[in-house]
């Protein structure tokens, strides 16, 4: 959804935890407390780089009680498209950035009976929050941790501090490896197994529930969601003969928008139909993120929804 | 600004009426002269000043009485309020959302102090000072969603989101449009959804739906339904129909404008931020024919409305046996002139 809620924050602690993960702990500017948020969800962070805004995704560790901080952990990846990179080289304490309100997509089962954490890597910053909210309720739980070795267990004191023996860990060097088959089999029907970490880790968590017979949905993985942003293109409105460009960060409406046109809307969000168009000419792909046209409409090239689609390519122009 | 709330009755002797200020602040549904069903939603943005939308949790002259009747209703009936064990989360997120709003916007009304996670609320209208502890279920003398929802207009569902669907796992619904909580508790989207006519093959709920799964937290959207009851009843669940059903058959020509009320709920949506849990609200605003027709445009329109509306939509709302009646006393208040786009109200 385009335009959503921006929270502008303060850095005020960094604790470098391992060798290659930062913790960081945001403060609102305001100083009105940050919103509470369910375990599992995440924020994505605006960095201001010098030529552009990077947007990243991390899940949130932790709220202070009072809301007057929350915590993100942070892998400094070799591949890093810039983010990690820059909140490892350019963040300091004081640095102000922006941040979107939480969103969950990887929200426990509070329905289920037994929950099985699975964490690999930089994956155990989800599952430290899922971790202390099933504590809290008394929940059910176990906690499987794997890391290269003892020193990059970025969590692995205060996990222990809180969840005792609920916590195993599996380290390389100790030559301990998390085998799924050795975690699945006796745990009670309606249990649900949560995972994250590296990708080929995900997989192959994932493969052995199937095949121990686990139900699909009592798998459960996180995903991130692309940030509702693109790349920039131009639009051009043949009736209105107004022309303006649509930049990565922004909606196809909301440039509109910004360019003066009163374009029809009513939910932002791909669902209700009122911001179609019709497209007179699209220089490269249609990339339709709604919930709204039918698969003929989209084969047909000639419907756009405004609020959430965009085109990849050059210049779109709309019947407007 | 002090609201001066009513006494008045939604059963037996039905002395439910409108103030004049609250007949203009009405929240009528249609922007044109003619209702077929859509995917209606829109954010919950601040509207006007004085209207139903200007705040998020909208309260009015008739919440002391409405609230006195959904006491009665749960008298009567303790499961028209019920929650599954995993819903504790999200009744308490209800209470902040709840608390929060009215505090804010009707402060002379409501006042909500908070240290920590001990809290103060006073409710003035209902003499009520309770002070407890956030989050812990002993210090209420209710369940938190129970506790808020007896003084709080409007039902509330309260719905948990697993394996891409919404369930209805907790509410509070006392002023049902012909639905049953009891029914559909631990129900998805689309199974308390299946006896609504047309929409389903429109691709309206498949629609709703994908949207609602990615309703996000500070960003509540709303939409208006309607239907018509006859005598100003909030309470016509399955559970009375045998006190309302007949109630239809009542209508003539004399009473129509006294019997017979366009009912409109306004709908909105919150993702909360504790449980991930989403709540629906559902409040419903009753008016009389003639308190509708006061104002000329909307009884026009709703003449052009109800006597067009798809035979499906009528039986499906209950409006068949009483129809042709209010689309004959709507008649003489439409004079055919055309009518201006949008809901409200033209200057006079
Ligand atoms: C997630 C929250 C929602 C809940 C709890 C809910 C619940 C209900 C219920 C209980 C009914 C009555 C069904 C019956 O006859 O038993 C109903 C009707 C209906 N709902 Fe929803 N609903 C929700 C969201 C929506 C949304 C977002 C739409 C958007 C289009 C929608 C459209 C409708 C329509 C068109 C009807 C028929 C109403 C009439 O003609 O009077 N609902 N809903
Ligand atoms: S505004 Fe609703 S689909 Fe675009």
């Amino acid at each position: 959804m385009s335009g959503g809620i921006e929270i502008p924050v303060r850095v005020v602690e960094i604790e470098q935890a391992t060798a290659t993960v930062k913790r960081f702990r945001f403060a609102p500017v305001s100083g009105e407390p940050l919103p509470p948020f369910s375990s599992g969800a995440h924020v994505v962070v605006l960095m201001p780089a010098a030529d552009r805004t990077i947007r990243n995704a991390y899940s949130l560790i932790d709220r202070a009680e009072d809301g007057s901080s929350y915590r993100i952990g942070v892998l400094r990846t070799p591949q890093s498209r810039g983010g990690s990179a820059f909140m490892h080289e350019q963040v300091t304490v004081g640095t102000e950035l922006k941040i979107t309100m939480p969103v969950n997509l990887f929200p426990l089962v509070h329905a289920g009976r037994k929950h099985l954490l699975i964490a690999g890597g930089i994956g155990i910053t989800p599952i430290f929050a899922m971790a202390e909210e099933l504590r809290r309720t008394d929940a059910s739980y176990e906690i499987h941790y794997a890391m290269r070795n003892t020193s990059s267990g970025a969590f692995v004191d205060e996990l222990r501090a809180r969840h005792g023996d609920k916590l195993k860990l599996y380290r390389d060097d100790f030559q301990e490896t998390l085998a799924v088959d050795a975690i699945l089999p006796n745990q009670p029907l309606g249990a649900h197994l949560y995972v994250c970490g590296p990708a080929g880790m995900i997989e192959a968590i994932l493969e052995g529930g199937r095949e121990a017979g686990w139900p699909e949905e009592n798998l459960h993985s996180e995903r991130f969601q692309a940030p509702p942003t693109g790349e920039p293109f131009s639009v051009r409105l043949a009736k209105a003969g107004i022309a303006c460009e649509v930049r990565g960060d922004q909606s196809l409406l909301e440039a509109l928008e910004q360019a003066g046109v009163d374009a029809p809307f009513l939910c932002r969000g791909g669902a209700c139909g009122q911001c179609e168009a019709a497209v007179i000419e699209a220089d490269g792909e249609l990339v339709h993120n709604d919930h709204y046209l039918t698969e003929a409409d989209r084969a047909s090239g000639a419907k756009i929804m405004l609020c959430v689609s965009r085109l990849k390519g050059r210049e779109l122009v709309l019947d407007l | 600004m002090t609201i001066q709330f009513k006494q008045e009755t939604f059963r037996d002797d039905f002395t439910f009426s409108n103030s004049p200020e609250a007949i203009r602040r009405f929240p009528f549904p249609f922007d044109k002269d003619e209702y077929m069903y859509a995917v209606n939603i829109e954010q919950h943005m601040p509207g006007p000043v004085k209207s139903p939308f200007e705040f998020p949790i909208d309260i009015d002259e008739h919440y002391v009485s409405e609230m006195r009747d959904r006491a009665l209703v749960l008298k009567e009936d303790p499961l028209r309020c019920q929650s599954l064990p995993h819903m504790i989360t999200a009744e308490w997120d209800l209470l902040e959302l709840l608390m929060e709003s009215m505090a804010k916007n009707y402060p002379e009304h409501f006042t909500l102090t908070r240290d920590g996670d001990r809290w103060h609320w006073i409710n003035r209208p209902l003499g009520i000072d309770q002070a407890f502890t956030f989050g812990d279920v002993s210090t209420l003398p209710q369940p938190p969603m129970e506790y808020v929802t007896r003084q709080c207009q409007g039902d509330f569902a309260l719905l948990d989101q697993r394996l891409d669907n919404l369930w209805m796992d907790a509410g509070m619904i006392t002023t049902q449009a012909d639905w049953s909580l009891d029914f559909d508790i631990g129900m998805n989207f689309m199974e308390w959804h299946a006896p609504v006519p047309l929409a389903h093959d429109m691709g309206i709920f498949e629609r709703a739906l994908k949207f609602l799964l990615n309703l996000q937290q500070g960003r509540p959207v709303r939409r208006l339904n309607w239907t018509m009851t006859v005598n100003p009843r909030l309470d016509t669940s399955p559970e009375n129909y045998h006190k309302w059903g007949a109630d239809r058959t009542t209508v003539t020509p004399e009473n129509v404008g006294d019997k017979v009320h366009l009912r409109v709920e306004l709908q909105a949506l919150w993702r909360l931020p504790r449980s991930n849990a989403i709540v629906f609200s559902i409040r419903a605003y009753m008016i009389k024919m003639n308190e509708l027709v006061t104002i000329p445009k909307w009884g026009r329109r709703l003449h052009r409305v109800l006597r067009d509306l798809k035979p499906e939509l009528a039986d499906y709302k209950g409006l068949t046996r009483y129809r042709a009646d209010t689309v004959a006393y709507l008649a003489k208040h439409d004079d055919g002139a055309p009518t201006s786009p949008g809901f409200f109200p033209d200057p006079e």
